[in-house]
């Protein structure tokens, strides 16, 4: 007779010191992990419910300005070093990691349009109302400029090149600059109307995408003689931003509300149509890893979208925060700064509910499994609707029911007029935002 | 990915390789030629096929004849995956079809990785019975035999309770085996740690016992008395009177979904979640005493048997039955469903023993028994454990065959009220009209537990951890199908 019977040494599954680890011992086979599909859905279901206990997503406001504020500009590298403009011609840097204006300095005389850094993030040029373009030392701020260089009408933004020298102003007519220069290099000009915004491409270092105030986008190419391509739209866009991980997609913030990415070699149809919000959309800039975008409006609400999709995945909004003016999206892709009409700077986190202290190994670990389990379950009704739902402010909400019964009504109109007509028209929601391209 | 190794294969490789002894002159010139000639091609091994992508940094004269990693035996692979995977060519949009491919990829690495770490991890292996060349049949070995063959501490396993007084007892182990409650028809309850009889406590109930269940750990445990149920704690104190849970007959516990279920005398199921303290469902189920009930492990689906043969499984969803099924032409006195949910055994007054599969409602084997077992139960490893009167016989594996006799047997001195396989160990606990009785039966219990699921060596802190996990895991009761 051959007989054993299931005998387990102490030793080897209990910890020998208090100072040991415990033994834990797995076993993997289906049979000891009953119930696996609901129990990771449970888990999918809290990690989604507790994401919604920690969203605090406000950080801090910087206070300092004592104007609006009308510009803001994040440095090329550094993570926590901006520098925002108010109405009244002042600039101030601030360090966003203690939270406090490093320095602070007069620098117009009236209102400052537009804030850049240099490549190097050692001086940030600064141009506005009083037509002039001045170019101030980061390092040693002082409250004289670098450089200042007089123009014959007001400049209303500038941006400068990602590698090399030379930045880009708009007014009257877009313009070339070099450092050092006190002329223009170059002079675009594609009809008659002002260009309000300008920014260059993050990827594609000579290309610049401008925005007109006869409702149009032109693309320019610093290569060439002039604007390469011009697409017109319905409504004014307010700001553009080009995402900086795709060389040929950038967004626009509309006055229709809306916001527009375009692919710029196909200006005629733009790739997505991001609609959220209730109030013109006043500014937007990229997270640096080319995903998402946040859009600030004037309906005192930032929202922040993914690149692909159409709605937002995250509103924030406070009871004192007034009409935004600017939004930015800090370098290391965590913080969101918004700047806004009364004077404040808000610092807010990205995603709402990460935890930002140091996170140990296993705590990196068990989050990434519970964005894992969100992703993997995230079509169940009960998921996706606790992850759907935003407190939202009750002007928005009430706003958003008015353009939801408005757009259905126009859907609705459209709908029977080609019931009942010989040659039906489709125009899809894309391309009714494009009047015309060139 | 290279073919699982088969024995015969490597006997004829090494009779091949000892053929031909290759001897090499290696000197300067003959590498420079070798060099200048494989310049362009890559070096290939006669006779045996490369994995291309696995061994691209080795390209010259490697002696390994079986390159790449060990290939795992495909069906220790299909026991680990999950289910048939996607079909990727379905999907339309390139990005998305690239992202499905990725993500099957790593779940058939997930399966390969956990067939891999299933042959090497785990420390334990199944006790075995077996019969020597004078005596195979092992159906006659007696427990004093059994205890002689093996060491002592196994040996002391095997032990005896009098308890003549108190009537018939009921046990249960908790879900680790380290822990077992005894209750005894006339009110004798007691918690012990039944390897070194430490008692946790011990009181009577001055009330008739019907049933013991421990709750998710060996802090609680639930008692169907004659008239309510009651909860006590691991000291004794009673710390719960349910009183909707009236006349309960049969105790089971959920784990998962920290739901005590019982059936009562009057035909009603009975499920409370015993975290919120709330009657989920209170089911009128007209089919008279349910006496006969188990829960399927898989599922959480209660199987009750009935007087007229018939078998019903019961869900806290519905109102109605899932599935009502006729199982024997008598009454159906013993219902067990094995760990895994794939087979159900039946026993009836007719005296015999049915196998089913349960996913397709087929009987699969049927077995005639000397008289009509009253108890049934599967262990962690199929066997199954009958008893009638005062006699349990334990059959091996009979859902892979027909059995013709028992692995084992045993007699006690009093009829057998319930018996109870202790998870993880190689015991079967016996609850019989004289006390309790402990038995081995070796090839019972599952060798390796995972210490994350049921701990027998937890700690008072990795309990209340584990306590806290399981709690935050609980599966809503809806999603019982």
């Amino acid at each position: 007779m051959k007989v054993k019977v299931l005998k387990r040494n102490v030793e080897d599954f209990v910890r020998e010191t208090k100072h040991d680890i415990h033994k834990i011992h797995r076993n993997y086979n289906q049979s000891e992990h009953p119930f696996e599909a609901e129990r990771e859905y449970q888990r999918a279901l809290n990690s989604v419910k507790l994401d919604k206990i920690f969203a605090k997503p406000f950080i801090g406001s910087l206070d300092g300005h004592r104007d609006s504020i009308s510009c803001v500009a994040k440095h090329p590298d550094a993570v926590s070093s901006i520098v925002s403009a108010s109405a009244d011609g002042e600039v101030r840097l601030w360090c966003l990691s203690e939270r406090k204006c490093t320095s602070t300095w007069p620098a117009h005389s009236g209102f400052i349009r537009g804030l850049t850094y240099t490549p190097a993030g050692a001086q940030v040029l600064s141009c506005g109302d009083d037509k002039t373009i001045k170019t101030w030392n980061v390092e040693s701020p002082s409250d004289t400029p670098v450089d200042t260089i007089v123009c014959k009408n007001m400049v209303t933004g500038i941006s400068h090149e990602r590698k090399g020298d030379r930045f880009a102003t708009c007014g009257e007519a877009t313009q070339l600059w070099a450092t050092g220069r006190s002329v223009p290099i170059r002079t675009f000009q594609w009809g008659v109307d002002t260009v309000h915004c300008l920014k260059f491409n993050q990827v594609e270092t000579n290309v610049l995408a401008a925005a007109a105030d006869d409702n149009s986008i032109i693309i320019y190419d610093t290569r060439e003689v002039g604007a390469v391509r011009k697409v017109v739209m319905t409504l004014r866009s307010n700001a553009l931003a080009w995402n900086p991980m795709e060389a040929f997609v950038f967004t626009t913030a509309s006055e229709d509300y809306n916001l527009y990415s375009y692919d710029m070699r196909k200006l005629g149809r733009p790739i997505n149509v991001h609609m959220d919000h209730v109030s013109a959309v006043v500014d937007i800039d990229y997270s640096p890893t080319g995903k998402e975008f946040v859009s600030g409006s004037y309906d005192k609400t930032i929202r922040l979208f993914r690149a692909m999709e159409g709605r937002s995945r995250e509103i924030y909004h406070t009871k004192r925060m007034q009409r935004l003016t600017n939004v930015l999206w800090s370098n290391d892709d965590r913080y969101i700064v918004s700047g806004s009409d009364e004077m404040c700077l808000r610092l807010w986190k990205a995603r709402a509910s990460e935890k930002l202290g140091v996170i140990k190994d296993r705590e990196r670990v068990s989050l990434q499994y519970k964005e894992k389990l969100k992703e993997k379950y995230a079509h169940h009704p009960q998921i996706s609707r606790i992850s759907r739902h935003k407190q939202v402010p009750k002007h928005v909400k009430n706003a958003a029911k008015e353009h939801a019964t408005i757009r259905q009504k126009k859907k609705r109109k459209e709908a029977n007029v080609n019931k009942f007509s010989k040659d039906p028209q489709f125009t899809d929601e894309r391309q009714k935002a494009v009047v015309e391209e060139s | 990915m290279g073919r699982y190794f088969i024995e015969s294969d490597a006997s004829a490789k090494k009779s091949q390789q000892n053929d031909t002894e290759q001897v090499f002159n290696i000197s300067k010139s003959s590498i420079k030629k070798v060099k200048k000639k494989n310049r362009h091609k890559k070096f290939k091994a006669k006779g045996i096929e490369y994995d291309k992508k696995k061994f691209k940094g080795k390209e010259r004269g490697s002696a390994d004849p079986f390159p790449g990693r060990k290939p795992v035996d495909p069906a220790k692979v299909e026991k680990h995956s999950r289910g048939q995977a996607v079909d990727v060519r379905a999907v339309k949009t390139l990005i998305k079809k690239k992202d499905l491919e990725r993500q099957e990829k790593n779940i058939e690495l997930a399966a390969e990785t956990a067939a891999r770490a299933a042959e090497v991890l785990l420390p334990e292996e199944a006790g075995y019975l077996e019969g020597d060349e004078d005596q195979e049949f092992t159906g006659r070995l007696t427990q004093t035999e059994i205890k002689a063959a093996v060491d002592p501490e196994s040996a002391a396993k095997s032990f005896d309770l009098k308890l003549q007084e108190f009537g018939p007892y009921k046990c249960d182990y908790t879900r680790n085996g380290k822990y077992l409650l005894i209750g005894g028809r006339k009110g004798h309850v007691a918690a012990f740690d039944w390897t070194s009889k430490a008692l946790l406590c011990e009181f009577n109930a001055m009330e008739s016992v019907h049933s013991v269940k421990w709750l998710h750990t060996h802090n609680l445990f639930a008692v169907a008395q004659k008239k309510w149920t009651y909860v006590y704690d691991n000291q004794g104190i009673e710390i719960h009177c349910v009183k909707t849970m009236n006349n309960m007959i049969q105790l089971e516990y959920l784990p998962y979904h920290f739901i005590l279920a019982g059936s009562s005398e009057t035909g009603n199921l009975m499920w409370l979640d015993v975290s919120m303290g709330k009657i989920i469902k209170d089911t009128y189920t007209k089919q008279g005493r349910l006496d006969v009930m188990c829960q399927n492990p898989r599922n959480a689906v209660l199987v009750c048997g009935h007087s007229n043969g018939t078998l019903t499984m019961w869900t806290p969803n519905m109102q109605i039955p899932a599935a009502k099924m006729l199982a024997h032409g008598q009454a159906v006195r013993g219902v067990t469903v094995d760990r895994s949910g794939t087979y159900l055994a039946t026993s009836s007054v007719d005296r015999s023993i049915k196998i089913w599969d349960i996913r397709a409602f087929k009987p699969l084997h049927e077995y005639k028994v000397g008289h009509g077992a009253s108890q049934i139960r599967f262990s962690q490893r199929n066997l199954l454990g009958v008893s009638a009167g005062n006699i349990v016989q334990i059959y091996k594996d009979p859902t892979k065959g027909e059995i013709s006799y028992p692995y084992m047997k045993h007699d006690t001195f009093k009829t057998v009220s319930q018996i109870q396989f202790c998870p993880y160990e190689d015991v079967l606990g016996i609850g019989h009209g004289g006390g309790f009785s402990s038995i081995l039966v070796p090839g019972s219990g599952e060798p390796n537990f995972d210490a994350l699921e049921a701990n027998p060596y937890q700690t008072t802190k990795q309990r209340r951890e584990a306590e806290v996990k399981m709690l935050l895991d609980k599966i809503s009761p809806e999603l019982i199908t």
